[in-house]
């Protein structure tokens, strides 16, 4: 029996699969379409303080190896989402539930973070400084680390869950806003999130998305995940959830061992409804091809010796049949 | 658990029937699809995303698509041959309500008339004969006029080339009619809307990328905010905002 658990921080995970935020809505709809109590935890879509109607369509094309999307966070508003949504989704679904938040400014951040903590139902906070397909928010805050420290602090001091930065990666140096984050006490980071493309309608010599641009997400961006993702690892202790193009058990053993510690589904699952069961399906067969006994232990693998854990908080509680309890994981040598 | 089919499809033909618009016979499950209206979602190979394409008809055996090439996706599509194999999610979305209408009258437009000639056949053997308006560019364009008469559905064709719209038509044939279907494009819809007072069934369509109701990549606000691809495609009258 090969052992698929992992954790990020506090939150333990029979396995390192959700989907991401976005792909998933509310998580009624995907219950109809696959036993999403198989999934090691959920992300639900980007939360505002108020409703959003987001943006005009076309909001989605694609290329060969992607997607493009410019929904331009549509959601309910985090009232909604407090009383009727993660209520909803916890009858639905057993294990955590990571809420993501989204905001156009610092006290929105912090308002939405502090409301949705309110819901028993929430295990984790995502926050979001990434979406690119919002003007004057989302991802405007994400590529100054100094305003991402300062998101950070804020959402802090609101909220005692855990809070997981989402990361963009349209920015020259993402280990710059990761060190930002992790000092102001973010528990973990997410990476990535999609990368700003275009593509235009011949005809009309007009781009194809109403919102002119929008975040390429797919196969497309899955070594620039992996890389950023590696490049992190090294550049922080806080664990880090990968996604960016993941489509298969294979990518996620591959994402786990460029350092992320959990992985997150998103365009495959819009595509191909059975991917992450069939992903999850895979796991052990593939774990088993590469002679791994855990997933945990290739958490980081890739890394040079100096960067490598050496005291993963799983590892140690297993060994000593104890539960996890412990915040951070500790993975370099000091 | 899973409530949508995917599956793989043999193409039985996928033949040229008008102008740009191809016919293709698809062999395989077809349980999940429950109403005309519907659609499907396949895969092409060389694009990411999958194409959502309406049903124009069904049976126990397999279903049927038509389809104009508008674009890369489609135009790959029309190249598919006899025998090869398509990956499709089928019976998506919710279709038209046929038990609201005792004379109804179908409003279709080019490419939109597909889902209406499934429509057709289900109020047909249900004892009752629609009326018909197709609206297309030319003569060149015209699908499913005869295979409509051949139900024994009254059929009026009328073609932008002779200066004549769907909504030209509407007063010489919605007389006894108590509920229009319509598809079609977007400024036909707009015009049928608001020329027909009779209730009415409209399909929208938009691009796509999982059409399950995940991605909020359709939600539009014709529709307030609705999904195209779960809340429709098919809206009654009063739900679109125009």
């Amino acid at each position: 029996m090969v052992d698929l658990s992992t954790h990020i921080g506090s939150l333990v995970l029979q396995n390192p699969v959700m989907p991401a935020s976005g792909t998933f809505g509310f998580g009624w709809e995907a219950s109809k379409l696959y036993d999403i109590n198989r999934l090691g935890a959920v992300v639900t879509k980007g939360t505002t303080r108020r409703a959003r109607a987001g943006n005009q369509l076309p909001r989605v094309t694609d290329c060969p190896a992607g997607m493009l999307n410019a929904v331009g966070l549509e959601n309910p508003g985090a009232e909604h989402v407090l009383s009727t949504e993660l209520p909803f989704l916890g009858t639905l679904y057993g294990g955590p539930i990571i809420a993501n938040v989204c905001g156009f400014s610092v006290d929105e951040y912090a308002y939405v973070a502090e409301r949705l903590s309110q819901s028993p139902h929430v295990a984790a906070l995502e926050i979001n400084i990434s979406c690119p397909n919002v003007e004057g928010g989302g991802m405007s805050f994400g590529t100054d680390a100094h305003i991402a420290a300062e998101i950070t602090r804020a959402v802090r001091k609101a909220t005692q869950k855990p809070i997981f930065l989402k990361l963009s990666p349209n920015v020259t140096d993402i280990t710059e806003i990761a060190r930002a984050c992790e000092a102001e006490g973010a528990d973990a980071l997410t990476l990535i999130n999609t990368l700003l493309g275009m593509r235009f309608d011949l005809q009309k010599r007009r781009p194809i998305l109403a919102n002119t641009t929008g975040g390429l997400s797919g196969p497309a961006i899955f070594p620039i995940a992996l890389r950023m993702v590696y490049q992190v690892y090294q550049a922080v202790k806080i664990p880090i959830v990968g996604v960016g193009g993941i489509s298969s058990a294979r990518d996620v053993i591959e994402m786990m061992i460029a350092g992320a510690s959990a992985v997150q589904i998103g365009s495959a699952a819009l595509v191909n409804p059975a991917a992450v069961t069939d992903i999850l399906d895979a796991l052990p067969a593939e774990l088993e091809a590469i002679r791994a006994g855990s997933l945990w232990e290739l958490i980081g693998a890739s890394q040079p010796p100096g960067n490598r854990f050496i005291n993963h908080p799983a590892k140690t509680a297993v060994l000593a049949g104890t539960p996890v309890i412990s915040r951070f994981v500790v993975r370099k040598e000091i | 658990m899973n409530n949508t089919a995917q599956s793989i499809y043999t193409i039985a033909y996928n033949v040229q029937i008008a102008r740009q618009v191809y016919r293709m016979r698809l062999i395989g499950d077809t349980s999940y699809i429950e109403t005309p209206g519907q659609f499907a979602n396949v895969n092409i190979d060389g694009l990411f995303l999958r194409r959502p394409i309406s049903i124009a008809d069904s049976d126990g055996f397999g279903l049927d698509i038509i389809y104009k090439t508008v674009g890369e996706g489609t135009t790959r599509l029309s190249r598919m041959k006899t025998g090869d194999t398509l990956d499709a999610l089928v019976g998506l979305g919710s279709g038209y309500d046929s038990k609201t209408s005792k004379r109804p009258l179908l409003i279709g437009g080019g490419v939109g008339v597909p889902p209406l000639f499934g429509l057709a056949k289900r109020f047909v053997k249900a004892g009752i004969k629609p009326k018909a308006i197709l609206g297309f560019q030319a003569e060149e364009d015209v699908i499913l006029a005869s295979e409509l008469r051949a139900l024994g559905c009254e059929t009026v064709v009328t073609l932008d080339a002779n200066g004549k719209r769907v909504t030209d038509a509407l007063p010489e044939v919605m007389g006894e009619c108590d509920e229009y279907f319509a598809c079609g494009p977007i400024p036909m819809l707009k015009a049928v809307f608001y020329a027909c007072p009779l209730p009415g069934q409209l399909s929208l369509e938009a691009r796509m990328a999982c059409g399950l109701g995940l991605c909020q990549g359709c939600s539009s606000s014709d529709v307030r905010g609705q999904r195209i691809c779960v809340n429709g495609p098919v809206f009654p009258k009063e739900e679109l905002a125009w």
